[in-house]
């Protein structure tokens, strides 16, 4: 405080934070959300366990009955475990946002001349941490079992991005929840009943072929499909098909909708 | 003095302009056409009771909540249109710190210090520069959880000062600390607008407001009923305050009117009834008012002359207490003449 401060009246100022300027904000509350991690890495219980405990239920349980037996199941189930286990654990990062805006601290940011955006991104960007440790303990736990993608591990890396990228997109719908919702169990509970459908009436479990027509008909239409698709072919094959096209256009769609009601939701509330 | 380029800040400038903001919360009036200027260089207080609107309006200044009606501006620009800017000249400290509970003194500030915009290296310099300052080196690493009331607000304090920014609202900078840590705290403020700061806090404190506040608007119901300087308003209330307590319930009338002829000011009568209280000018005054009494055969139960506490400033100048919300004080009591905005 020995310097003096420079009055208001002189100081050059602009209304609105730049492109460039959102980006370092966002990063910044991304080191915090790391910060937050590495305080509490309890939070990380369930993106531990969740990969192990499910890829070895369904593929114990599924296996013989869908793919004869587990061996010729685990390139058909690994992908989509993979798709449903990482997307399952954004809903977290909802409940988590609900919880930490409930803190003092979220009007501190308010009150900050940072861009609008950043609180809200860089929450979700430290999430991506706990996206990439269930995406690598998922293709553990497969080649633990006996999974040999044919793709190699340089495609399995690329279908694992794919799905950290797209659940970072859909985390931004439980996020719009998390600022809108009243309590942090609620956004669990919405969040659920919208995840559930979308993961189960899909082709990440079951062939699509045995289902009735009209279930094939969603089925065929449900993004996750696709994505789950798209995993199947860069892990299993090595190739890279317009399931990843539509996969990629599809989250940046989720974000172009969901960010922008998701921030104006964060400004409104007080 | 008369030389002074046009862009030369001098005290008049406003650092914040308020008119007619409201905000409304369902169906309770929380800000109900508040009207504030606010000087540059100043400090500035706002007093009032729990839920007088103090804290919203605070909100609205900070561009944390959009007013329903009215209009505010900080050194210019509008709270509503140029939000973005006037962030970057506040600070704001909250009743409850808003500071990261998980994560450690440091890594707070220094978070903050990057959202700012400065480098790596600069925030660190600029945290251990702040956390030396507010005396909080040694805490430095530990987490928030561990720290007292005070160390908290003094870490509040000391983020919101990291951009140096012109104006600075702190809302109840004060209340739950104890003595000590409370004198500690109007230091800092003082210091603050030493180097060039304005400031605009709220308190429930009389006494605060006494000790730090050039001017003071006191706020009731949502509406500012009072402003002044310190000396404007207690001149309102009298220098000491009379409170006096009757014998038999049946004389207080005619207590109040003896007070009343002997001191030339109006009394009220408060809520626990048989209390009577009046502003005083003049503590000698009390023996002559003691002997009226005396010669009218009213016996008296108790009685004492204070300093006036906001609790008497409020009953002047309201016309009911601070703390309860009952209109059981006599309507036509003092009101503030010469201070009223």
């Amino acid at each position: 405080m020995s310097a003096l401060i420079k009055p208001g009246a002189e100081r050059r100022l602009k209304n609105h934070s730049s492109l460039g300027q959102s980006v370092r904000n966002s990063l910044t509350m991304a080191y915090r959300g790391l910060l937050k991690i590495k305080r509490t890495p309890e939070q990380l219980f369930d993106v531990t366990f969740q990969p192990i405990i499910f890829t070895l239920m369904f593929t114990y349980i599924f296996g013989g009955a869908i793919s004869g037996n587990v061996q010729n199941y685990l390139p058909v189930i690994i992908p989509g475990i993979l798709v449903q286990t990482v997307i399952t654990t954004s809903i977290v990062t909802g409940v988590q946002l609900r919880e930490d805006m409930e803190k003092g601290v979220f009007d501190r940011f308010k009150s900050l001349p940072i861009s609008r955006i950043a609180p809200l991104a860089g929450a979700l960007l430290a999430d991506t941490v706990r996206y990439t440790i269930a995406t690598v303990l998922t293709f553990v736990m497969g080649y633990v079992m006996g999974y040999r993608p044919g793709g190699g591990i340089g495609y399995v890396a690329i279908a694992g991005l794919l799905v950290i990228a797209c659940s970072w997109a859909i985390s931004w719908i439980f996020a719009f929840f998390g600022v809108i919702a009243r309590t942090a169990s609620s956004v669990q509970g919405i969040s659920m009943i919208v995840l559930f459908p979308l993961t189960f009436l899909s082709n990440a479990f079951v062939p699509v072929k045995t289902m009735p027509d009209w279930l094939q008909w969603f089925v065929n239409i449900n993004p996750i499909s696709h994505l789950v698709t798209a995993v199947r072919d860069l892990a299993n094959t090595g190739t890279m098909g317009g399931d990843v096209i539509f996969s990629l256009v599809g989250a940046a769609v989720i974000v172009a909708i969901f960010a922008p009601i998701t921030v104006r939701a964060y400004m409104r509330r007080t | 003095m008369s030389q002074k380029s046009i862009t030369a800040p001098h005290k008049g400038d406003l650092a914040i302009e308020a008119h007619g903001l409201v905000k409304v919360f369902g169906d309770n009036r929380a800000v109900d056409g508040v009207n504030l200027k606010v000087g540059t260089g100043t400090i500035y207080g706002v007093l009032g009771p729990n839920g007088a609107g103090k804290t919203t309006t605070i909100r609205m200044l900070a561009t944390l909540l959009r007013p329903d009606a009215g209009s505010a501006s900080i050194f210019g620009h509008d709270v509503v249109k140029e939000p973005q800017i006037v962030r970057q000249l506040i600070g704001v400290t909250g009743q409850y710190a808003s500071v990261d509970e998980s994560l450690s003194a440091t890594e707070n500030l220094v978070i903050f210090s990057r959202l700012l915009g400065l480098g790596r290296a600069e925030a660190r310099r600029k945290a251990a520069e702040l956390l030396e300052e507010f005396g909080l080196t040694e805490a430095a690493k530990r987490p928030l959880k561990h720290f007292s009331g005070g160390m908290r607000r003094r870490l509040d304090l000391a983020a919101s000062l990291i951009a140096q920014p012109p104006l600075i609202f702190l809302d109840e900078p004060t209340t739950g600390l104890d003595p000590r840590t409370r004198n500690q705290m109007w230091d800092t403020i003082r210091r603050l607008v030493q180097s060039g700061s304005t400031v605009l806090l709220t308190t429930q404190y009389l006494e605060e407001a006494d000790q730090l506040a050039d001017r003071i608007a006191v706020i009731d119901h949502g509406r500012v009923v009072a402003e002044g300087t310190v000396d404007e308003l207690k001149a309102s209330v009298g220098t000491s305050s009379l409170q006096l307590r009757v014998q038999h319930p049946q004389d207080i009338e005619m207590a109040r009117r003896t007070i009343e002829q002997v001191l030339k000011v109006q009394s009220s009568i408060s809520a626990e009834a048989s209390k009577i209280t009046a502003p005083m000018g003049n503590a000698d005054q009390v023996t002559d008012l003691l002997v009226a009494l005396r010669d009218a055969g009213i016996p008296l139960a108790e009685m004492s002359v204070q300093k006036p506490t906001l609790d008497e400033v409020f009953l002047t100048i309201t016309g009911h207490g601070a703390q309860e919300d009952t209109h059981l004080a006599s309507s036509e009591s003092n009101k503030v003449g010469g201070a009223k905005a």
